[in-house]
């Protein structure tokens, strides 16, 4: 479970951008997402929630963008989807993957900002 | 609804853990350090292996290890006994190690003076797949009583790493162990992975395995030539 300490790093990042720009406030934080990356997406949306309290980004959700995992394969010459996660061999041939393409994805892509004028 | 802007950032969450890992990866090649890391589930035999590893190269090689866990030096003073120095890590609560750990921990020691070292990680299989410690090889190990299938069911990690490796071997014919049907499991989450069968126990395997372990370190001494 280190959800947690991911979410921290999320916000730590978002807050650092967000100090940078102070006429507006992050809404929001979009974040693409892996299932090979180690990360569960339920568990990490609870561990933001509860961490963005208290911080520069304690009304900003945070938009999950979830990557599927795609192989090369040899095969097909191309990128494929495999099998299943824990069969990575490609779903149209059934060659072993040469290797991962996607799926191992915890990348912050956006930051979502509002203007802070409106609210005056 | 308030208007917004959406402007692009792209980056790694754990960038900051993956500058650090890279800044000890080019340390370890510039000391001409073979790293090696070790993950698994706790109690799947990652100490006893190490502990082997390490009597296998003391003489012939100056070898030193890192181990991390929860609570104890426990670890640390057995791997010491095989003469090699060895540091414990204590990561309180945390769940795995990360890249400032092992740069914390190593600090005072002088890599020059060592051909490989050996940094063992929190048992766990889930959290370490996510942090690079700047290894060079990074072994997976998994034991014949945790059941065939524990690639399948753990394929993050399996994912992450360059070799797995099969502990107590010795004990396979008490739990009616699958061999054939582990192999399928590892081929399953990682084409071409090698699968090395071990007992730390009999030394089955070893010379195996320290024979890979030199090939690969030689080649890496190859590579960073050019």
């Amino acid at each position: 479970m280190h959800e947690l300490s991911i979410a921290l790093s999320i916000i730590d990042m978002a807050t650092e951008e967000a100090e940078r720009r102070p006429s507006e406030r992050v809404a929001a934080v979009h974040l693409k997402l892996g299932p090979l990356s180690g990360v569960v997406q339920s568990a990490l949306v609870s561990a933001f929630e509860l961490a963005r309290e208290g911080t520069p980004l304690a009304e900003a959700s945070l938009v999950i963008e979830a990557i599927p995992v795609t192989i090369w394969c040899d095969g097909c010459n191309a990128e494929t989807a495999p099998l299943a996660l824990n069969e990575l061999r490609c779903a149209d041939c059934g060659e072993p993957a040469a290797r991962l393409v996607h799926g191992q994805e915890l990348e912050v892509t956006a930051l979502e900002l509002a203007a802070l004028e409106l609210e005056a | 609804m308030t208007n917004t802007r959406l402007v692009e950032v792209r980056q790694k969450v754990l960038k900051q853990n993956d500058v650090v890992a890279r800044a000890l990866r080019d340390d370890f090649e510039r000391a001409g350090v073979f790293v090696v890391s070790l993950v698994s589930s706790p109690g799947s035999g990652k100490t006893a292996f190490l502990e082997r590893t390490l009597s296998a190269l003391a003489g012939k090689y100056r070898v030193a290890a890192l181990v991390g866990d929860l609570a104890t030096d426990n670890d640390a003073r057995r791997l010491a006994r095989s003469g090699a120095p060895a540091r414990q890590i204590i990561t309180g609560t945390v769940c795995h190690l990360e890249a400032a750990m092992v740069r914390e921990a190593l600090e005072g020691w002088p890599l020059d003076g060592l051909d490989y070292l050996f940094i063992e990680n929190v048992g766990n299989l889930v959290c370490p797949s996510s942090y690079d410690l700047g290894e060079a090889l990074r072994l997976v190990l998994f034991s014949v009583t945790e059941g065939e299938d524990k690639p399948l069911k753990y394929p993050t990690i399996f994912n992450t790493a360059d070799l797995a490796v099969l502990t107590k071997i010795d004990l396979a014919a008490a739990v009616e162990f699958d061999a054939a049907a582990a192999m399928h499991s590892v081929q399953s989450v990682r084409p071409g992975m090698p699968l090395l069968e071990v007992s730390s126990k009999t030394g089955r395997g070893m010379d195996a395995w320290i024979e890979l372990l030199e090939k690969r370190a030689s080649q890496r001494t190859v590579q960073t030539a050019d």
